[in-house]
Parts: C-alpha cells; sequence; structure tokens
C-alpha cells in the first residue's frame, strides 16, 4: 500500500463522486432507508453486490495494463462490466464516473495505458488503471472499488437526511473490516453477484427530475 | 521563467481535455455565472442568450439544486434549442460544483462542444449559493458574479471571494433601489472600493430586458481570447 491509493479513496479527488448517491437518494425516498441502523443495512448491501463485482473488475483492470494488448484486454472487460450491470441507468452513472476518473487519473499518472480505455469507461476500468498507473498493485485497486462503493452512498445520505456526520463516519468506519474482506475475495476472479432493488432504484431515480443527485 | 513557474511544466503532454487549466484558447470560451439564490442568474444568462444568439454559437449549463427550473426557463425565455441547454445535478453541493471538483460542468461542456462543434460561447450558471461562491478556473475563462440591489446596499461592502475576485461584479434590480432603502452610490463605491479596479456594472433587468452593459462585457471578452490566440 502507498499514499496514491489514499489518493484513490479520498473523497475530494475531484472526479465526480459527490454527485452519485449509488442508489440512496432513491432508498430513501422509497423509505428504504431512513437511520443510521438502515444506512448501514443499505451499504453492506451495496458493498457485497455492486461493491465485490467493482472490486473484482477493477483488479482485473489494473491487471490488464500488463497485458500484451491491453485495449483489447481492457475492451473484454468493459463488456464484463456492461454484463454485469443491467440497469441502464447503472451503466450510464458508471461510464460517467469513469470518464470523470480518467481526467483526473490520466493528469495526475500520465501514461500510454489511459488511451487504451474506451472514452467513457466504466469506473472500475478507470480505477484500475489508475492504481496501475499510480503504482498500486489488483489488491489495491480492489480495496479502493469496495471502499468507494459505500463512502460516497454514505455521505449522500449524510447529506439528504441531515444526519449527524459523526455516526455516519463511525457506521462506515466499523465496516472496514468488510471492505476488507469484500476485496481480498474479489481480487481474483470476476465476482456476478446483483441487487434487483439496486436497479430498479436507479431506474425510478433515473426518471425522476427533481433530483439532487446524477444516480 | 523558471521551469516551476509554469503549470506546464507539470504536466505532461499526454492529456486529451488539458486547455481550459492550461489557460489555452482553444475551443469556447466560458463564462460562470454565479451568486446568491434571487440575484438574477437566470434572468441574465436568457437576456445574454437573446442579446448575444445571433451574434454567437452558444450554449448554456445550468447548475439547479433540485429541479431542471433553471434549464426549463432558459428553454422558454432564451430562445436557445434544447440541445444548446444542459442541466447538472450537483449533489445537494452547488458550491462543490463549480468549484471543488467540476467534473459534472466539464462533463456537460464537452458534451455540448461536441454537439456543437463551432461553440463559441458557453455560459455556466451555478446554482443559487452564498457570497463565498466562485468558480474554479478549471472550469471557466472568466466569472460574473450577479448580487442585487434588494439584498442591500451593504453586500459589496460585506465582500466575499465573488464580490471581490470575480472579473465582473454585476449590481441587478437598480430600479428597486428607491423600493427598499438602497443607496446605489455607496454600493458603486464599496464595490470599487474592494474589487482592485476591476469593473462593476449596476443594472435593471426590467428596465433592459437585453443587458446591454454585460453583453458588451462579453463581446470584449471573446475579442480579448481572439487576440491572445492569434
Amino acid at each position: 500500500m502507498t499514499a496514491a491509493l489514499l489518493t484513490l479513496a479520498d473523497s475530494r479527488l475531484p472526479a465526480g463522486g459527490h454527485t452519485h448517491s449509488g442508489g440512496v437518494e432513491q432508498a430513501i425516498a422509497a423509505g428504504v432507508l431512513t437511520d443510521p441502523t438502515s444506512l448501514a443495512v443499505f451499504l453492506r448491501r451495496r458493498l457485497t453486490t455492486s461493491g465485490a463485482v467493482a472490486a473484482g473488475l477493477a483488479a482485473a483492470a489494473c491487471r490488464a495494463v500488463d497485458d500484451a494488448v491491453p485495449v483489447a484486454a481492457l475492451a473484454g472487460l468493459d463488456d464484463e462490466a456492461d454484463a454485469r450491470t443491467p440497469a441502464p441507468a447503472l451503466r450510464a452513472a458508471s461510464r460517467q464516473q469513469g470518464r470523470g476518473l480518467v481526467r483526473v487519473g490520466s493528469r495526475a499518472w500520465p501514461h500510454p495505458v489511459w488511451a487504451a480505455l474506451p472514452a467513457h469507461p466504466h469506473h472500475p476500468l478507470a480505477l484500475g488503471v489508475a492504481a496501475a498507473t499510480g503504482g498500486l498493485t489488483a489488491r489495491d485497486a480492489a480495496h479502493a472499488a469496495a471502499y468507494l462503493s459505500i463512502s460516497g452512498p454514505a455521505t449522500a445520505a449524510q447529506r439528504l437526511l441531515a444526519m449527524d456526520p459523526i455516526t455516519v463516519a463511525a457506521v462506515t468506519a466499523r465496516l472496514a473490516p468488510e471492505v476488507d474482506a469484500v476485496a481480498a475475495a474479489s481480487t481474483e476472479g470476476l465476482p456476478a453477484a446483483t441487487d434487483p432493488l439496486l436497479d430498479l432504484l436507479a431506474e425510478v431515480h433515473a426518471a425522476r427530475n427533481d433530483r439532487f443527485f446524477a444516480s | 521563467m523558471p521551469p516551476d513557474h509554469r503549470i506546464d511544466d507539470y504536466v505532461d503532454p499526454y492529456t486529451p481535455d488539458r486547455r481550459h487549466s492550461s489557460g489555452g484558447g482553444h475551443g469556447p470560451l466560458r463564462i460562470g455565472l454565479g451568486g446568491p439564490v434571487g440575484s438574477g442568474k437566470t434572468a441574465l444568462a436568457a437576456a445574454l442568450c437573446r442579446t448575444l444568439g445571433p451574434d454567437f454559437d452558444l450554449a448554456v449549463v445550468t447548475n439547479d439544486i433540485y429541479t431542471t427550473e433553471d434549464a426549463d426557463f432558459l428553454r422558454r425565455n432564451a430562445v436557445l434549442p434544447d440541445d444548446r441547454i444542459e442541466a447538472v445535478q450537483t449533489g445537494c453541493c452547488p458550491h462543490t460544483a463549480i468549484r471543488d471538483d467540476i467534473t459534472a460542468n466539464l462533463d456537460a461542456v464537452e458534451l455540448l462542444e461536441s454537439r456543437h462543434p463551432g461553440l463559441e460561447l458557453v455560459f455556466v450558471e451555478s446554482g443559487g449559493d452564498n457570497l463565498t461562491a466562485s468558480f474554479s478556473y478549471g472550469l471557466v475563462d472568466v466569472q460574473v458574479f450577479v448580487v442585487d440591489v434588494a439584498g442591500g446596499d451593504k453586500v459589496p461592502r460585506k465582500g466575499g471571494p465573488g464580490v471581490t475576485a470575480s472579473d465582473l461584479l454585476v449590481v441587478n434590480k437598480t430600479d428597486l433601489a428607491p423600493l427598499v432603502g438602497a443607496d446605489l452610490d455607496v454600493m458603486r463605491r464599496d464595490s470599487a472600493a474592494v474589487r482592485g479596479g476591476k469593473p462593476t456594472l449596476l443594472i435593471s433587468l426590467r428596465e433592459d430586458p437585453a443587458a446591454t452593459e454585460v453583453a458588451e462585457w462579453v463581446r470584449d471578452q471573446v475579442r480579448a481570447r481572439a487576440l491572445q490566440t492569434t
């Protein structure tokens, strides 16, 4: 682990994450998320499904940088990400965040491999490439992906419900061992966990015209 | 100049979209419109689109806090086709979206640029914020801060980055001055005192719906940049 991993996981990294709630805005609207207890349940559910998928893809993208033909390996992973992201709204949100991360990552760690990514790659792919170009390992990439799958949504809940930020920080911090476990279990292979609830929330959210968050 | 005094010395040549934060002169001129809620940012954006639309290839990005109200207002009032107006969600933090993490706005500008390759001018209208709001120069080339007379004639004196550091300060709704007991001379004098020579315009969009003086300032900015890049 190096400080580059802290940079990637920092919510202040200007990659556009603050405009996405990871389903939290719609979960609140649907009455699924109301307090710190239901926030913890929601975050755990995200972590073990979309978090695990993102961690696996990020680790694979990190390794793909050393592939003989990175552009082909990354294109294959982009297809794998699509296959694991059936909801169009979540695909769009992932690609939007991927584009944002390419913008800051390629400036921070210039490397020819950035050009091997599609213009709007899925976020975990951009994260994997950022990790590789920042000198990190596939495990680090998985760690960042797993952590980001809960940190942004937790902040969104804090803002939308005016929750106590110290409580929210505690909820997130206490999930650390589970984040570690998901990262470790997802570094090899490509998990394919799905959560129809998150897919539905995302689609209903995208159809609203009165939302604070992009997703 | 020593090598460590230029941002370019820190940046690798390979970055597809570095032109703005490097201060280069490609693509459309980006003008930020910021200011407190209700000061007239959207009305000014609409006025500028109407006045400058015939002469420039232009587009607008809105940062609505919650709804697409500003974007809808522009569609109705700005005589701009829908595909020249993009609204971005700011995740409850309009200020973050124009200063600390400008990603969503950069995406919107890039989308408009790809849709309209000849684009000359993009207005980025912030969500209503407070006197500390300001745009990152990674997002805009110049910025206009809009306050209004109805907020009281003490606003320029209170300062804040929008009032002191914006490239143009617009004090709107001068027609309301007698009704709210605001002294325009005080506002003019206080603005001059804190702005270090940068311009301030006192206007009334109700009396001059074309925003003539602000539009002229925008034309000057376009001309100034054309000179820089030739």
